[in-house]
């Protein structure tokens, strides 16, 4: 489904990836750990099409195309859904018609018909459900006052709506508290399937707790330094980053 | 500066006629006011860049033209479908030219809830309450064009509300100007008093007809009396050759409260004064402002909030969005008086640029003589918020729509504090049509 190969991007001069390789399949769920600083964020950003960054070499293939010359709506479009560490307070448009002008604006790029009012309330009154989101913030302006737990479960609610095919969950967990944790990462768990594909990125092993990882990576100054199974995730957790650091020093 | 211009001497001519039309009332007290006044225009003359009330709003293009005052016209069905504002109920009241328009007007409200009267018929039926009010606000030594309106304030209108009475439908003034073939002046002055604990809504709303050079010039003085409750609002759609000067003053007495909003989509030059003296205790007053400007458009807010007795709260916020060559300017004042204690003062100016060659000059200015005040002011020009727009594309929403949905919430901040709702309907579509024409 996505292939990254040999990816370097940077902000101004400043190179943050500097040679990624990684590949996912449907139904994979990918977490992204490293130290802070390391381009985890960076690279969910450029996998939702965020201007800031240059991409200066190597390439990404979604769905067997170039991703890297999509604009973030069309990449929307075509299933990919960057749930958003630090979710932007837009006052002036409420989560509904913000979310009801997402919703259609994708389905006339596939070619579908726009819902109808009553289509579109029966879709967000059942993925509201889902995460426990309270009907009065859907009418509310976007984020605008929300406290850090339903900013981000604002993301999955909206992640439920669209039903993405590669979502990217960055640092979903940060600023939860653990009851905050645990109906986000049952809402993403929820929407787990066969063609699904999800890339967490966190710092913390926590999340992982809820959200149960296929394969782990490990990213340490802009590439991955090591990948494994699940239990890469409780190591890190136990021994902490500096091992990685010291590997990743080694090899150089 | 008191060097002559074309429309100077031309005033005066005109007035001298008015003189002599005014015959048997040339003696009256009111008739003296304005002769007064007229002097005072002429000693004042049309302010130039060197005043600083003045300084990014240059006249040069008004006062070298001649108009035509108070000319006759007339409005056909297709000009009227034109102007119509949907589901619109209320009291409505037409003046084309300046002029009042008795045949295309309609008053719903019961006399005993609120007295609508053109001057001309007021000065004969209630002179003495009028001559309470008239002239009472204006501030003709300082300003040249409220000067120059009081002068010439033979059209215009006159609401009273009597103590107590609570005016259910709002009163509407729709100034029309037909520049049709030639260039058109309108000046009327609109006088409303509003007695203890009354209430009322009313809006003024300025359009256009045609492409001959307009010269609207007006004055509004606005009486609030003890716990009074006033809604204002001035909605301005005027052609690209217009100059639109108009000066509302307020004063407020004790517990009452003052809720204003501008609105300026379209216009050639505008300058809006609106100056609120809150000379009592406990009273509520609110600001909003919300400007357009596109191509060579020129919108200049300048606004008072004068704060002269304890007590009081004021609150305002106005909005621009500026494309093409189009210029702004914003003027805040605040005074907070001596005797003024315990004042709250807030002001906020947000301006967003959308083209390189467009500008917003903004002037916050607090003079504040007591010590125990809370007051703040802010002012921010600048792009969309790059990280929204970013936002909203990231969910499938093509930049296009996104930068008009982010305009259009920038500017509903605003609109949203218009409390008649056929209005607020009617100016969120034009908003919207100017928004998403413009944002290519």
């Amino acid at each position: 489904m996505l292939r990254i190969k040999g990816l370097r991007a940077s902000i101004g001069d400043k190179e943050i990836l500097n040679g990624i390789d990684l590949e996912i399949n449907p139904g994979e769920v990918h977490a992204i750990m490293g130290p802070n600083g390391s381009g985890k964020s960076t690279l969910a950003s450029v996998l939702a099409g965020r201007e800031d960054y240059e991409v200066t070499a190597g390439s990404i293939e979604y769905k067997g195309a170039d991703l890297l010359e999509k604009a973030p709506e069309e990449r929307a479009a075509e299933g990919i859904f960057l749930a958003f560490q630090y979710p932007v307070e837009i006052p002036g448009v409420t989560t509904i018609n913000f979310l009801k002008t997402a919703v259609n604006e994708i389905r006339k790029y596939n070619g579908q018909n726009p819902l109808d009012a009553a289509q579109f309330l029966k879709l967000v009154r059942e993925k509201a459900k889902l995460v426990n989101m309270n009907d009065s913030l859907l009418k509310r302006a976007l984020n605008e006052g929300f406290s850090g737990g339903e900013k981000k479960r604002n993301e999955i609610f909206q992640m439920a709506v669209m039903e993405p095919t590669l979502a990217i969950l960055d640092e979903t967990d940060s600023g939860l508290d653990i009851d905050a944790l645990r109906i986000v990462s049952e809402g993403v768990n929820k929407l787990r399937s066969p063609e699904r594909s999800t890339i967490v990125v966190t710092h913390y092993q926590r999340l992982l707790d809820y959200i149960v990882p296929d394969f782990v990576h490990v990213l340490y100054k802009g590439r991955i330094v090591k990948s494994g199974p699940k239990e890469l995730a409780l190591e890190l957790e136990e021994k902490g980053y500096d091992w990685i650091k010291k590997e990743a020093a080694d090899v150089v | 500066m008191k060097e002559n211009t074309v429309l100077k001497d031309l005033l005066a001519e005109d007035f001298a006629h008015r003189e002599t039309l005014a015959n048997g009332q040339a003696k009256s007290s009111s008739f003296q006011q304005r002769k007064n006044a007229f002097q005072q225009f002429e000693t004042l003359g049309f302010p130039t860049p060197r005043n600083e009330e003045w300084k990014y709003s240059n006249v040069k293009n008004l006062v070298n033209e001649s108009y035509s005052f108070n000319r006759p016209a007339h409005l056909t069905e297709a000009d009227l479908a034109a102007l119509s504002i949907p589901d619109l109920v209320g009291n409505i009241i037409y003046f084309v030219n300046g002029v009042y328009q008795p045949g295309l007007s309609n008053l719903v409200s019961p006399a005993e809830q609120v007295l609508i009267s053109p001057l001309r018929e007021a000065w004969k039926t209630h002179p003495d309450l009028l001559a309470s009010y008239f002239n009472k606000l204006a501030k003709n030594e300082e300003e040249a064009f409220t000067a120059l309106n009081t002068a010439f304030a033979d059209e215009g209108l006159f609401i009273h509300v009597p103590e107590g009475k609570v005016v259910e439908q709002p009163v509407i003034l729709r100034f029309v100007s037909d520049a049709r073939g030639e260039n058109t002046g309108c000046m009327s002055r609109v006088v409303v008093a509003v007695e203890k604990t009354a209430q009322v809504k009313f809006v003024e709303s300025f359009r256009t007809i045609g492409d001959g050079k307009v010269f609207t010039n007006m004055v509004t003085e606005i009486s609030v009396a003890p716990s009074a409750n006033v809604e204002y609002y001035k909605v301005q759609i005027e052609s690209g050759n217009t100059h639109h000067i108009g000066t509302t003053q307020v004063r407020m007495l004790d517990r009452s409260q003052f809720y204003a909003a501008t609105v300026t989509l379209e216009g050639g030059f505008v300058r809006n004064n609106l100056n609120i003296e809150l000379d009592g205790q406990y009273c509520e007053a609110h600001m909003y402002g919300l400007y357009l400007p596109d191509g060579k458009q020129h919108i200049d807010n300048h606004t008072l909030a004068d704060h002269r007795q304890p007590n009081s709260y004021s609150n305002e916020l106005y909005k621009g969005v500026l494309l093409d060559q189009s210029v702004g300017v914003f003027n805040g004042k605040v005074f907070v008086r001596p005797d003024a204690q315990k004042t709250n003062a807030y002001q906020s100016c947000k301006n967003v640029v959308l083209s390189p060659g467009a500008k917003m000059n903004t002037k916050p200015q607090l003079e504040i003589f007591a010590d125990d005040v809370k007051c703040s002011h802010g002012t921010t020009t600048g792009q969309l918020d790059d990280e929204a727009l970013f936002y909203l594309r990231s969910r499938g929403i093509p930049k296009k729509e996104a930068l008009g949905l982010l305009m259009f919430a920038f500017c509903e901040d605003v609109l949203s504090n218009i409390r008649i709702e056929p209005i607020r309907e009617h100016l969120e579509k034009i908003v919207a049509r100017k928004l998403n024409a413009e944002e290519e």
